[in-house]
């Protein structure tokens, strides 16, 4: 479905305002939700990890643990399962009740492709905004570490900065990328296509969208092992 | 067919007009005429075990709108999306206007489709857009100018007598409204084929009878062939025994069959567990001698 809606984007007409409008929903919709989920995760981080830190005497280390954790793992991760609970779940339940309504069936009678339409704005939406809102999440996320590590450790602000910036490397960086961007791939994909499969009117469009987040969100953390390992091997990181 | 060889027919009292039958005959010459708007040959389908069409063949002619009856569940609805293409026969063939559209991908049927207008059973209008967006939506996906659309859109709401609504949301519509507007979304760019999926389910008497005036209009007025697809008595009624004609004025007025000798293109197909178990005019089926059909006919 993935390849079929790319393969079609390239076609007219072209569904550039139905992309935008994904983007404002998808991604600066989402923004609430994980720059609270950035920000608290890194707090936690540091109220976790300070006091083991601490037995080892290694507390000049907390801010490469914090930004190392989020930036590898805990940001690109986090954030794909938080949208796929909000925004896979929408795109799942608004396309489903467009089948039950007979809408999906309308719009092809009516002459348009909704993989075209409905699957590619979407898919393209999610493979812009996902990353962004990783990078976010992330900075949010430090600076979260930061503010609980100053605030309640007592720990020197050039500190902890220091230890962020040694800390985190240009491969770690590619990697928090390039995992969002399949992560976004793989909710979309689902969502959509559960979406769109949906059957027996709305008690349809519930299992279809249950099934949706609960598939997106098993993927996406098998995919994150699986990923973090290519990753290593592709970057030389082993 | 030139009309130079029709003879001339006059009379001091009772003349004929040469142009006028020349024009007639013309029309039932026309090669065109001759091939059936829609054509179904031994059709076949079915879901997993349960069969839903059996070898189903019948023809709808230019200009004519063939009523198919039938409780639910017996395939009425499947024999639309058929044509539609949103569904493909396991066997047979289908033919919109002589092309032969059984193995059309989505994209070959998406060309079909420009030719044909849809009636969905609620209406199935998009939620998200208002009423004249959802009228104008085949217009904006063809790039049409804005110019262009909304006297567009505004004529059809006048067909469907809705100008009023034209800013309102879907949701703000009664159930006979949406309808009417997705009457008027199927119109748009003047399709010959118009396909109505139940159009009066559940509607009020009055409301219904507007859909059916709406569907005779259609027929008699803009020579659109359709099928109609219901299980009500009283749009058979409506559709077999009126006309719609523009009178002196310049209204649209429908008038009972028997007032005129007249001919009303509607033909009546009944069908059963995905057999037509009968096809020809209302009034044949109103003797019939199934016993299923006059259990139809009578409600018990």
């Amino acid at each position: 479905m993935a390849a079929r809606a790319f393969v079609r984007l390239f076609k007219r007409p072209y569904y550039i305002p139905e992309m935008i409008a994904q983007m404002d929903a998808i991604g600066v919709g989402s923004l609430t939700i994980i720059l609270l989920t950035g920000f608290f995760t890194g707090g936690v981080l540091t109220v976790q990890t300070y006091p083991t830190l601490k037995t080892y005497g290694a507390q000049s280390q907390l801010g490469l643990l914090v930004a190392t954790a989020l930036v590898r793992e805990l940001g690109p991760v986090l954030c794909a399962l938080m949208v796929t609970g909000r925004v896979g779940s929408a795109i799942s339940a608004e396309l489903g009740s467009m089948v039950v309504s007979e809408q999906i069936s309308a719009m092809r009678a009516l002459g348009t492709d909704p993989i075209r339409k409905l699957v590619a704005p979407r898919l393209i939406a999610l493979l812009v905004s996902l990353p962004l809102l990783t990078v976010l999440a992330d900075v949010v996320g430090i600076f979260g570490g930061w503010v609980t590590a100053t605030a309640l450790y007592s720990i020197p602000s050039s500190l902890f900065i220091t230890s962020v910036r040694d800390g985190i490397t240009t491969d770690d960086i590619i990697g928090g990328v390039v995992k969002p961007l399949v992560f976004s791939l793989i909710i979309g994909t689902i969502a959509c296509r559960q979406g769109l499969g949906t059957e027996g009117g709305t008690v349809g469009v519930g299992r279809s969208t249950t099934r949706a987040v609960v598939m997106a969100s098993i993927i996406v953390i098998i995919a994150d092992y699986f990923l973090a390992k290519a990753l290593q091997v592709i970057l030389g990181t082993t | 067919m030139s009309t130079s060889n029709i003879p001339t027919i006059s009379g001091d009292d009772n003349s004929v007009s040469v142009n006028a039958a020349g024009s007639t005959f013309a029309e039932v010459d026309d090669l065109e005429r001759a091939i059936p708007a829609i054509e179904f040959r031994n059709v076949h389908l079915a879901f997993d075990d349960r069969t839903v069409l059996n070898g189903l063949s019948f023809r709808v002619m230019k200009g004519e709108t063939k009523i198919i009856l039938g409780g639910s569940g017996g395939g009425k609805s499947t024999i639309i999306k058929l044509v539609l293409g949103l569904l493909k026969p396991d066997a047979g063939q289908v033919l919109v206007n002589g092309e032969d559209v059984t193995n059309y991908d989505e994209g070959e049927m998406m060309r079909v489709r420009k030719q044909i207008g849809m009636v969905f059973q609620e209406g199935a209008l998009f939620d998200s857009l208002s009423v004249y967006d959802n009228v104008a939506y085949r217009l904006h996906e063809q790039g049409i100018p804005e110019e262009d659309v909304e006297p567009e859109v505004r004529r059809m709401l006048r067909f469907v007598n809705l100008e009023d609504a034209i800013d309102k949301m879907p949701n703000e519509l009664s159930g006979g409204m949406r309808r009417r507007v997705g009457i008027a979304r199927a119109l748009i760019g003047d399709p010959k084929i118009v396909l109505f999926d139940e159009p009066t389910a559940g509607l009020d008497p009055p409301t219904a009878r507007t859909i059916c005036e709406l569907a005779m209009k259609l027929r008699d007025l803009e020579d659109v062939s359709s099928i109609f697809v219901t299980h009500e008595m009283n749009n058979l009624d409506y559709l077999c025994s009126e006309y719609a004609v523009v009178n002196e004025a310049g209204d649209v007025i429908f008038e009972r069959e028997g007032e005129r000798l007249c001919l009303i293109n509607s033909k009546v197909m009944m069908m059963r567990e995905g057999n037509i178990i009968f096809a020809g005019t209302d009034e044949s089926l109103r003797h019939a001698e199934d016993p299923y059909i006059k259990k139809f006919l009578r409600g018990h």
